[in-house]
């Protein structure tokens, strides 16, 4: 007994039947009273946890062992919970309390303990709930705890953002702890703060400059430089400012150079010459590097000429150094130095082994080349050798961006295609693509552009006969599913252009023997199990077959053929639809037409609307009418092409022109002859281009230089000063081409901002706060108290108090920004006009909170009724905060708010959304709700159980947290509200014990309740007014003082309306109950009295409804 | 920030596995394996700094790791920490162990993992560097194992 706590680990070796029996010596264990076995039973299962097995069904076991009184074992806990527990546990909330007293023991190391396992598993509401706490910890005696605190704030801050700003004084003030431990964890936390959002902690700086001339200790330098490395981009005089003292340091400790080169100061160039001299050690060589690859972004030049040192570092045997010089390369490539570098990086792809270093280098390559729009390249014929000499590589993962590159340069510079498609004929023409295609993404992905750009570039094929046989070899159909699509596409393509040759040369046997080869080879693609080739290779042989009749009775085809693949394709740049601008006055979501209930109809519309007229003749027609037939198939083909991503990808299709087919003079006519040997694919012919590249730039080097000596004479002549230099620099070399490199179509006006590219669900901007305001009351740490849970819980509750026109104030999950700005608005409007009747913050709360009571007073009862009459201007009152919970019943333990909702997928149901909230100190378990069924109302309970059973609620209440459920209820008749009588009961635990408790409630079924706010078309709507079967009532009210707009605000709020035109101060609106019966109502203002006309498919329902109108509009 | 520290021995056995940031079980011990074969494939003279794990993160994770007899430490770090920093950083915990545990070997590794984990706890928390002085470090350690033993005591263990 007394080793109890020691743990005996068991040990893998001893397989899976050894561990399982350890399992259920510990679940034995954990059963026991003792706490020293439990403790040890925990701490075997954190043993196991790092062998792999899951723990998480220890999960209280460990939250027990957490809360024993002794820090052996309470540290035991402590540390199964940090390796074990995580924003998905779901008794991580009961730890709160635990946590919380942990953290106020007087004991120092209870406190470390706890804030120690508290950083490892904090949630956003464990931030929230304990940032205070741990806010007057920062604060503590005791430097161990000070500087526990003060570091796991960076935690709170990412969970609970708004934290940041309350608690950023005191972390500032940590800055200047007397204990350097303190100091350096506050320096750490402001560190990886100003990381991301450097802005905000420029004012900072000078506090970080006394601290770096002062401290001594070598880890807070560090990060002092790391956080100066972030700011001086801001502040560009930093930097002059921070090069005595780091000159300082460098007489200090040489080490530390090295570093705050790293963390990317702009540095002087004599500190790469530091760099240089060290470049034995290879650790030094790789922070060299990585130093370099910071410089390179400021000083480029500086870098540059160290080129020979950093290719060396190719060559070195450590990967991790070859990777930072690979990275290197990419900064540092000129139009000059391009192609030699790249066939340095060829030379080493050769020699690479072990494929992830190849593919490194290999997307390496496509980088550099491709970068700032190939921008460096001056000879694409060079760049598509390459391209293709890359296929060459086995086995590489990247196959896909080959094509894609090989795609993006032919469509995009139009000089290079006829080269490229020579190429790409010779790549559809070797063998050994076709071998590899077992692997996904392999290399056999550039078939898919190989195919591509052949078909649709088909005018620049040499041999397209010969193409087109390579196409359609039996091999090809080992191809993955997409590519063999896009072959059949390619193939017709292919097939049309010889088609109008032959037909030229009015070779007519010739064109039928190629519509012969196309019957006979394309039932091969017919039989593919990817539905997509199958598809279009019967669709397209159908039309093969077709072409061949009338080839048969010698009509002219090839025009109506080629037609089909007539106009040119324009690259859209992949941000242009996120780009285009929302013209003025559309709505994107608003209903287009009416959603329509009876399927039906449903079925009819859409097809009236989208489809063109051909769609309803008869879809067989006798194969004479070639014209038409042809025009069909052009839709088809549309349709087609609209249905295919790469048509998507490439062509604004709707706006697509089509051009006239080319003439006959422009279509070179060649002798198909296939005894002759075809061009040997993929040999290395990239050198060929550097020498050749060399050549023309030499050439080019003299005849500037002729033009110069002219130039200069004629200068001489006229006696002025030159001042060009006769070096040669980036821009003397031209392309040599006629480069015409395409930009990628934008849409009109569109915006310029890059905002899309950042990531909203990025955590760290939520941290992008401005932290020089000074604090509002609003953004107070949350003080534990009873009910702190509700605030945020229910957000519907946290609606600003300024709410805008006709919005209803019903917004779910603000993001936290929003939430920040709206406060902001809040206080200013606040400030500015005294509109908003000052309310004391205990009354904004109390309005919050009971909000029966702000609807069940009329609202003139309170100051609020004088203010907007005073102000003069009604129309800008602003509307009260509305919660659509209203209250259902509360006792002493706990309070029930419940919102009832119809739901449109169901008829007849009705969803019941009960908020429970615990208001006692003690935890609310087996809570269970029972209700009285009617004859009209009926809940849904799970199957099998009975109509007495109660349902249970699937969660239990810590106290003070509120949580919501869900039940739906089936009603029969809707014409009339109606009330059910239900209980809730619990059991409620605290330390004293458990009792049974029970709240009995009434659940009310308003009309109003079954009605779904549904938009509806002023001309719809007149409509089913003249329809005429639809019956009418109405009320009328009087002694109205609210606006009219905020009128309509309420009935759209609380009964489910949607206005459908407002004139004045008339309006009509509509609502569909969830059977279906439509309600519309005409609302119409006078002096101080409202009338409302209604007009409803069923009068009761509508009587009922306007009685309950009429007692909203009492209220008002 | 670190995002993990692993400790394993010559066969890629895990002695000790620290997350700061919330991966599964199963996938832990893949990241361990991983790992594992990465810093195995390297000669002991080549440099301590490694990119490419694919499992944690991106691009702005490092991994840096010490060989020491028969065990591995490897830091998972991301761009904030210094590479030579986390270097010195793993001596000084290896140290703290020698310290802690009088010549510190592979075997005291499996049989306290408990207590390297609170030793580690005092070095690093919630993947921030607590303290770098190892004087420190030991202190609190020690008084924290007197704490426990008086406690024992007096539980009658």
């Amino acid at each position: 007994q007394a080793r109890g706590i020691q743990t005996h680990p068991p040990k893998p070796e001893h397989g899976a039947k050894y561990i399982s029996q350890c399992i259920d010596e510990i679940k034995q264990e954990l059963k026991q009273d003792n706490i020293a076995v439990k403790a040890n039973a925990v701490c075997k299962l954190t043993y196991l946890q790092m062998l792999g097995y899951d723990i998480s069904w220890a999960a209280f076991n460990i939250i027990e062992v957490m809360s024993a009184s002794k820090f052996t074992f309470k540290r035991v806990g402590y540390l199964a919970a940090s390796q074990s527990f995580h924003e998905g546990t779901d008794v991580i909330m009961l730890t709160t309390n635990q946590i919380r007293k942990d953290l106020s023991s007087p004991s120092q190391y209870d406190t470390g303990v706890a804030l120690t396992g508290l950083s490892c598993f904090v949630t956003p509401d464990l931030a929230r709930d304990l940032a205070n706490d741990i806010m007057t910890l920062m604060s503590h005696t005791k430097p161990y705890i000070r500087k526990k605190a003060v570091l796991i704030m960076y935690k709170v801050f990412l969970k609970y953002p708004e934290s940041l700003r309350p608690a950023f004084p005191r972390l500032k003030e940590k800055l200047e702890d007397p204990d350097p431990g303190v100091q350096s964890a506050a320096v750490n936390v402001i560190c990886e703060l100003a990381r991301r959002n450097p802005k905000n902690y420029l004012s900072l700086a000078p506090l970080f400059f006394k601290l770096m001339t002062s401290s001594t200790n070598n880890w807070v330098l560090i990060k002092i430089i790391k956080l100066f490395g972030a700011l001086t981009p801001l502040e560009p005089r930093l930097g002059k400012k921070l090069i005595e003292p780091l000159t300082n340091l460098i007489h200090r400790l040489s080490v530390a150079v090295l570093i705050s080169l790293s963390s990317g100061m702009p540095n002087h160039s004599a500190s790469i010459q530091v760099l240089t001299w060290l470049w034995p050690l290879s650790a030094v060589k790789y922070l060299g590097l990585l130093a370099m690859s910071k410089i390179l972004k400021t000083h480029p030049k500086s870098v540059q000429s160290h080129k020979d040192l950093i290719l060396q570092c190719l060559d070195d045997k450590d990967e991790s150094i070859r990777l930072r010089a690979l990275d290197l390369l990419y900064g540092m490539v000129s139009k000059k130095n391009l192609m030699e570098i790249v066939k340095k990086l060829m030379t080493h792809v050769d020699k690479a082994e072990g494929t992830t270093y190849r593919d490194e280098l290999l997307t390496k390559i496509i980088d550099i080349c491709s970068q700032s729009n190939y921008q460096y390249i001056t000879n694409f014929e060079w760049y598509i050798s390459i391209l293709v000499e890359l296929t060459r590589l086995e086995g590489t993962r990247h196959g896909h961006l080959i094509a894609a590159q090989m795609l993006d340069v032919a469509i995009r510079v139009k000089a290079i295609r006829k080269f490229a498609v020579s190429q790409m004929s010779a790549l559809l023409d070797s063998a050994h693509l076709l071998a590899s295609s077992t692997q996904r993404n392999g290399i056999c992905e550039v078939l898919y552009a190989a195919a591509w750009i052949c078909g649709e570039f088909s005018e620049h094929l040499q041999e397209p006969h010969h193409t087109l046989e390579a196409m359609l070899r039996p091999k090809v159909t080992t191809l993955p599913g997409h590519i063999q699509a896009v072959y059949v596409q390619n193939v017709v393509k292919l097939y049309a252009n010889i088609l109008q040759q032959k037909e030229q040369a009015g070779e007519a046997e010739g064109a039928q023997a190629v519509t012969q080869l196309m019957v006979d080879r394309l039932p091969q693609f017919v039989q593919s199990a990817d539905l997509e080739v199958q598809e279009r290779a019967s669709c397209i042989l159908q039309l093969v077959k077709h072409i061949q009749k009338l080839q048969a009775k010698d009509v002219p085809v090839a025009e109506e053929v080629s037609a089909l693949f007539a106009g040119e394709l324009n690259p859209v740049a992949p941000k242009a639809q996120k780009k285009v601008p929302v013209p003025e006055g559309l709505d994107l979501d608003a209903w287009i037409n009416e959603p329509l209930s009876d399927s039906e109809s449903e079925d009819e519309r859409p097809r009236a609307v989208f489809h063109e007229e051909e769609q309803r003749r008869p879809k067989h027609r006798p194969s004479e009418a070639d014209e038409e037939e042809l025009a069909r198939r052009r839709e088809a083909r549309k349709q087609e092409q609209a249905n295919n991503p790469f048509y998507i990808k490439s062509s604004p299709s709707p706006q697509k022109r089509y051009q006239d087919t080319p003439g006959v003079e422009h279509i070179p006519v060649v002798q198909i002859d296939l005894s002759v040997p075809l061009k040997v694919p993929g040999l290395p012919m990239s050198d060929q281009y550097v020498k050749l590249e060399e050549e023309r730039r030499h050439r080019q080097k003299l005849e500037k230089d002729k033009r110069r000596k002219k130039r200069k004479e004629k200068e001489k002549k006229g006696k002025r000063r030159h001042s060009s230099l006769p070096t040669e620099s980036d821009e003397d070399i031209a392309p040599a081409q006629q480069v015409d490199i395409v930009t990628e179509e934008m849409p009109e006006n569109a915006l310029p901002s890059d905002e899309d590219d950042k990531d909203p669900n990025d955590p760290y901007r939520a941290l992008d706060i401005d932290l020089d305001k000074p604090l509002a009351d609003s953004e107070k740490l949350p003080i534990q108290k009873h009910r702190n849970a509700e605030t945020s819980k229910s957000p519907e509750k946290d609606v600003p108090v300024v709410e805008k026109k006709s919005k209803k104030p019903k917004k779910k999950e603000k993001k936290h920004k929003e939430k920040e700005r709206d406060k902001e608005k809040k206080k200013q409007k606040e400030k500015k006009v005294k509109l908003v009747p000052r309310k004391h913050k205990k009354e904004k709360e109390e309005r919050t909170k009971g909000k029966k009571k702000s609807k069940k007073q009329p609202l003139g009862s309170e100051e609020a009724a004088g203010e907007p009459v005073q102000n003069g201007a009604p129309e800008e009152e602003p509307l009260p905060p509305e919660s659509s919970y209203s209250l259902l019943a509360e006792n002493s333990y706990v309070k029930m708010t419940c919102d009832i909702r119809g739901s449109l997928q169901e008829d007849s149901q009705v969803t019941v959304a009960i908020v429970l909230e615990n208001r006692s100190s003690s935890i609310l378990k087996g809570m269970e709700l029972s209700v009285l069924d009617s004859l009209n109302a009926r809940m849904a309970r799970p199957q099998g159980s009975s109509v007495h059973d109660g349902v249970p609620v699937p969660f239990q209440l810590p106290p003070g947290v509120s949580n919501e459920a869900q039940y739906v209820f089936t009603i029969q008749s809707i014409v009339m509200a109606q009330k059910l009588k239900g209980t809730l009961s619990f059991i409620a635990k605290n330390d004293e014990g458990a009792t049974h408790e029970k709240l009995d409630f009434r659940l009310h079924f308003s009309c109003s309740s079954y009605l779904t706010t549904t938009p509806c078309y002023s001309d719809a709507f007149a409509k089913l007014l003249e329809s005429g079967d639809l019956s009418m009532s109405s009320v009328k009210v009087d002694g109205i003082r609210m606006s009219f707009q905020n009128l309509l605000a309420k009935i759209c709020f609380h009964h489910h309306f949607s206005v459908v035109e407002r004139v004045d101060s008339c309006a009509s609106m509509y609502s569909r109950s969830i059977q279906g019966h439509h309600v519309c109502l005409l609302v119409k203002k006078g002096e101080n009295s409202v009338s409302v006309d209604g007009k409803c498919s069923d009068s009761t329902l509508l009587s009922n409804l306007l009685e309950e109108m009429k007692a909203t509009l009492a209220k008002c | 920030m670190i995002q993990a520290i692993l400790v394993f021995n010559n066969h890629g056995k895990p002695r000790l596995v620290r997350f700061y940031q919330r991966f599964p079980e199963e996938i832990q011990q893949q990241i361990v394996r991983e790992t594992f074969h990465l810093v195995l494939k390297r000669d002991d003279n080549i440099c301590n700094f490694l990119e490419g794990g694919s499992l944690i993160g991106g691009s702005d994770y490092k991994l840096i790791y010490r060989h020491y007899a028969t065990l591995y430490f490897v830091f998972c770090v991301d761009s904030s920490e210094s590479e030579l920093g986390i270097l010195d950083l793993i001596q000084v915990f290896v140290e703290t162990l020698d310290k802690c545990f009088e010549n510190v070997c592979e075997l005291d590794l499996i049989f306290h993992m408990d207590k390297v984990h609170y030793i580690l706890q005092e070095v690093v928390m919630g993947g921030m560097v607590l303290e770098t002085n190892m004087n420190e470090i030991v202190a609190q350690i020690e008084a924290q194992n007197r704490l426990e033993k008086s406690e024992l005591l007096a539980w009658g263990l």
